[in-house]
């Protein structure tokens, strides 16, 4: 059976007059199917933003290109459907949570309208009719005193309303997919749980597919089942988030999850992945990650490491796979 | 609901639209100036026999160049005929020529500006290159020489000629202020909810970028009418006998009148001068109250 959602080695660049085009992503491939919910994972700057918005279709036009791949939706190829079929999908059968609820909401227009938007877009509904199923909506994401707070402004909201917001533009539609893109990065920690507690839930109860974009490894591991880890705009690793965790097969992977503050590290430095991550205008030669590696050997400086399944469900980018695995069995 | 009312008073004193930057307008003495005289102008262009009774054709040349008097409080011109009067009849024409043509300009850079900005492209090239034609034109000799083609001129003949060559500017403007909006998140956020090009265009980006566009339509307005009273100093405005401020200052500064009789050049000279100078207060006025950054 097909999943879902299929990206299959999708490749892209951005290129600007006079420079040479920079690759963005190369190669990603990943899986989504109902019900499912997949953690991207990575530092800024490795493309799982782009990712999202290649899926959304929203990336700038003529600046990106799409240099290979597919995106399958439900049987359809996201990248080649005419314009107005896309926009059949976007908003009612995929839909999205932007990171900054602030600036993902039209300043201008109240908050009611923005919602009932869709289903005047969608739907053919008339205004009255959209207006109340925007604020049902918003009732559905508890937001207090909805019908009061229909017609006010983004501005006059706190971030975890306007979060909230967002959510329920989303939702509105009941879409097939969700892609959440570091939905709790502008919150506080208290507004942030809240959050990802409606998120979970409402994916849960309507059976939806979730794309979590985020770098809080915590929030991962909570609500993903599994996880898919990008580097320099590459998949380091993918598999089920819980065998993932308990044995990375990447190094990176590994330093991503030696990063996390535990009570072993009370009064000393924190550990941290030693190196900056690499500008993908010059990616090092060999694997991108080769520079910062504990595990890097000749062979890491000169040739690609394909992502290998090496078990069930489970594959890394990585020409040492064994070696970290092993060393993470030991529990170094 | 009595649960609700006090755990969120706001909830009830919040009514209807919150206020918005306009209404603090008001506030500024300056503003309320400008307004005044913005308004008692537009009367006078609407309804001049609400300010005077005298037919501004009653003309006695005994009279000529003579100052003011009681029932004449602007004296008379040369021909004689009472000022006042010609004044307040003046009023329309000015008043026409510079709002007609910031009207017609801001149309045509909304609509222009925000093709070319929004889809770019051919659309964007093909009217950027007539934008740059137009500012490529010097402006003052170009209108001198296309108002000179024509043997009898009306406000509009004048009006088209100011349009032709204002539109160029308002609609970069405009352009550039679509270009910045249009890569905005929530522009993206409502792409990808599947909302169609010109719904994204006409619901989300022209109402965030048109508020540069129309402080500079209201602030063009006193350009064009000063422009109206160049031309006609200039010969190649309008001619009597219509009546027109330009017209009334192109009289007296002709054969050295106004150094027999100033006030025949003071008058209009101020009722112009205040009233553009309202325009100008009025578009700096809205650009504070619609620019959150630039509101002290």
């Amino acid at each position: 059976m097909t999943a879902l959602l299929d990206v299959q080695n999708l490749s892209l660049e951005f290129r600007s007059p006079g420079n040479p085009p920079i690759a963005a992503l190369q190669d990603v491939s990943f899986t989504l199917d109902r019900g499912e919910t997949l953690a991207v994972l990575g530092e800024s700057g490795s493309g799982k933003s782009i990712t999202a918005k290649a899926i959304m279709g929203i990336l700038p036009k003529p600046a990106s290109r799409i240099t290979g791949g597919r995106i399958m939706f439900d049987g359809y190829d996201l990248l080649s459907l005419p314009a107005p079929r896309l926009r059949q999908v976007q908003g009612a059968r995929i839909a999205m949570v932007f990171q900054d609820a602030l600036s993902a909401l039209n300043p201008v227009q109240t908050v009611a309208t923005q919602i009932a938007e869709l289903y005047r877009v969608h739907r053919g509904m008339g205004k009255r009719q959209a207006h109340a199923a925007a604020v049902e909506m918003m009732r559905a994401v508890r937001i207090p005193d909805a019908a009061h707070r229909a017609d006010d402004y983004p501005f006059q909201f706190s971030g975890g309303m306007r979060q909230r917001i967002m959510i329920a533009m989303a939702l509105a539609l009941d879409p097939d997919v969700l892609i959440a893109d570091e939905p709790t990065t502008a919150l506080d920690a208290t507004v942030q749980a809240q959050i990802l507690e409606l998120l979970g839930e409402i994916t849960e109860r309507r059976r939806m597919a979730l794309l979590m974009i985020t770098h809080d490894l915590g929030v991962a591991g909570q609500l993903a089942d599994r996880a898919l880890v990008m580097y320099a705009g590459r998949v380091a690793e993918s598999g089920p988030i819980g065998s993932m965790f308990d044995g990375p097969a990447h190094p990176y992977t590994q330093g991503l999850l030696g990063s996390i503050p535990s009570a072993a590290h009370r009064g000393g430095d924190l550990p941290t992945i030693q190196g900056l991550p690499p500008d993908i205008a010059r990616r090092p030669p060999g694997c991108s990650f080769n520079p910062r590696c504990g595990y890097a050997t000749e062979e890491c400086r000169t040739g690609l490491p394909a992502l290998d399944r090496f078990a069930p469900e489970r594959a890394a980018a990585c020409h040492h796979k064994e070696e970290v695995i092993a060393r993470a069995a030991v529990g170094a | 609901m009595s649960e609700s009312s006090i755990a969120m008073p706001a909830a009830r004193a919040r009514q209807g639209r919150p206020r918005s930057g306009l209404r603090a307008l008001w506030k500024s003495p300056w503003f309320d100036v400008a307004a005044l005289i913005i308004l008692v102008v537009t009367l006078m262009a609407l309804f001049p026999s609400l300010f005077t009774q005298i037919d501004p054709r009653d003309c006695d040349l005994s009279m000529s160049r003579l100052g003011p008097e009681p029932g004449h409080i602007m004296g008379f011109d040369i021909q004689g005929c009472d000022y006042w009067s010609n004044i307040v009849y003046g009023a329309r024409t000015s008043l026409e020529v510079g709002v007609y043509t910031a009207a017609i300009s801001f149309v045509i850079a909304l609509v222009a500006g925000s093709l070319a900005g929004y889809f770019g492209g051919v659309v964007d090239s093909v009217i950027s290159w007539t934008s740059n034609v137009i500012l490529g034109i010097p402006v003052g000799i170009a209108s001198l020489v296309i108002l000179y083609q024509f043997r009898s001129r009306t406000v509009w003949t004048i009006v088209l000629v100011l349009v032709l060559f204002s539109w160029a500017a308002t609609m970069r403007y405009m352009r550039s202020s679509v270009m910045q909006v249009k890569n905005l998140e929530y522009i993206q956020a409502a792409r990808g909810l599947g909302v169609g090009p010109w719904r994204v265009l006409g619901s989300h980006v022209i109402p965030n970028a048109v508020t540069p566009l129309i402080v500079m339509t209201t602030l063009s307005v006193g350009a064009g009418m000063a422009a109206e009273a160049g031309f006609s100093i200039l010969g190649v405005g309008l001619k009597l006998p219509a009546f027109s401020w330009g017209i009334q200052i192109a009289l007296a500064s002709q054969d050295g009148n106004w150094q027999i009789a100033p006030l025949l050049m003071f008058f209009p000279a101020l009722m112009l001068g205040l009233t553009t100078l309202a325009f100008v207060v009025l578009g700096e006025s809205l650009r504070d109250a619609l620019d959150p950054k630039a509101r002290r």
